[in-house]
């Protein structure tokens, strides 16, 4: 059945958002560390137990493919409810402030990309061996 | 016939989340006629939508001087549970269904890199555009500084060092244009910065951090990056109002002396 695909997808999401906030909590922040990543996790980890026992039926899929299908119009919502003006009234300094930090991180991808991948062909190496010996 | 609209305008109201949708389908639908018959399928629909979304919170703010954009309209305050932060996350965690494993544990290092690399650039250079323009204490740098790394971190460490409210105002602000910007400007900068798969996806997410610019500016580039980047980007809020208070605070603090 189909909500059972949904409740799964709550299920993780309410664990994984315990999870984040205990983190938070254990660190001494008020916030949730990760919460949102732990979930997804879960989600993986368990579609993936079901899968392997035949129990992940294409009616419970459906009811987590429906909610990433409807990940856009989502975000258009929130897009349409983000507090434009206040960013654009927040003048030189904020403006400065936010374009300076986006293009610096962004200018940072190909550096980290570029970084690891050359560490990463060593480790390749590594995890084709210890997947043989499985 | 005034009574006949208002009694119609009940209907909209009592119904707000089906009259979300009935909205953003009807601004999603556009928006998709305008990439196909304006631009030839070459900008992303998805773009154009959330291009589109933005302005549209730009007028509701003119209007209404609120500041949660369209949702402040009554009419229309439905779409404002629609993209709060409990279906938005609802929605991202559900797109890691079928998403690669093997993907997030090998890139699973440079993402936690760039996390800690994301906060202290934006940290830094939040703070060095405060100093530039006056802000010479310590608590006002860090503060802003928080504020270009997220909209949240901002906040969080400037009540936590006791900033004044105007700094706070100020991060809160720098944060917003910073989401704005990732969402907006990530279709176009996405292959100069080789933001084409999984690895760099999740680089991504954690270099920018702000959930809702990754969230959005993937969704326009490649809506199978998502996942990767959000996977990322959803420890950066919460590690920045660890490290901003504590770390970043002494450190500026030390260089200004």
């Amino acid at each position: 059945m189909v909500i059972y695909g949904v409740g799964l997808l709550a299920f993780c999401m309410l664990c994984g958002l315990i999870c984040g906030r205990a983190l938070g909590w254990l660190i001494g922040v008020d916030a949730n560390v990760g919460g949102v990543g732990i979930s997804m996790l879960l989600l993986i980890a368990s579609c993936e137990f079901l899968r392997h026992k035949g129990r992940l039926l294409v009616a419970s899929q459906q009811g987590i493919v429906f909610w990433s299908s409807i990940y856009i119009p989502i975000v258009v919502a929130m897009a349409a409810t983000s507090d434009v003006r206040s960013a654009i009234t927040g003048g030189p300094l904020a403006i400065l402030a936010g374009v300076l930090a986006t293009v610096l991180c962004a200018a940072m991808v190909p550096v980290m990309d570029r970084m690891f991948r050359k560490g990463q062909s060593q480790d390749d190496g590594g995890l084709a061996k210890g997947h043989g010996d499985d | 016939m005034i009574d006949f609209i208002a009694s119609m305008q009940k209907v909209l109201l009592e119904h707000q989340l089906i009259t979300a949708f009935a909205v953003v389908g009807a601004i999603v639908w556009l928006s998709y006629q305008i990439s196909d018959r304006l631009t030839a399928g070459r900008v992303h629909g998805s773009a154009i939508a959330i291009l589109l979304g933005l302005a549209l919170a730009y007028l509701g703010g003119l209007i209404t001087d609120g500041k949660k954009g369209l949702a402040d309209l009554p009419l229309l305050a439905g779409i404002g549970l629609l993209g709060g932060a409990m279906l938005r996350d609802f929605a991202i965690i559900s797109t890691a269904f079928g998403i690669n494993v093997n993907e997030i544990r090998r890139a699973g290092m440079s993402g936690a890199y760039s996390l800690l690399l994301g906060i202290f650039i934006s940290f830094f250079v939040g703070a060095a555009v405060a100093f530039s323009f006056g802000y010479r204490d310590a608590v006002s740098m860090t503060t802003i500084g928080g504020g270009a790394a997220t909209y949240i971190v901002g906040p969080v460490t400037g009540a936590a060092i006791g900033a004044s409210s105007e700094v706070i105002t100020l991060s809160i602000a720098a944060g917003l244009v910073k989401a704005i910007l990732v969402m907006v400007a990530t279709p176009w900068i996405a292959s100069w910065i080789g933001l084409n798969n999984p690895r760099t996806a999740m680089i991504f997410g954690g270099l920018m951090g702000t959930t809702s610019g990754v969230a959005g500016g993937l969704a326009a580039t490649d809506p199978a990056l998502v996942p990767y980047g959000a996977m990322t980007a959803t420890f950066y809020t919460g590690l920045g109002c660890l490290l901003g208070p504590s770390v970043v605070f002494i450190v500026i603090r030390f260089l200004i002396g």
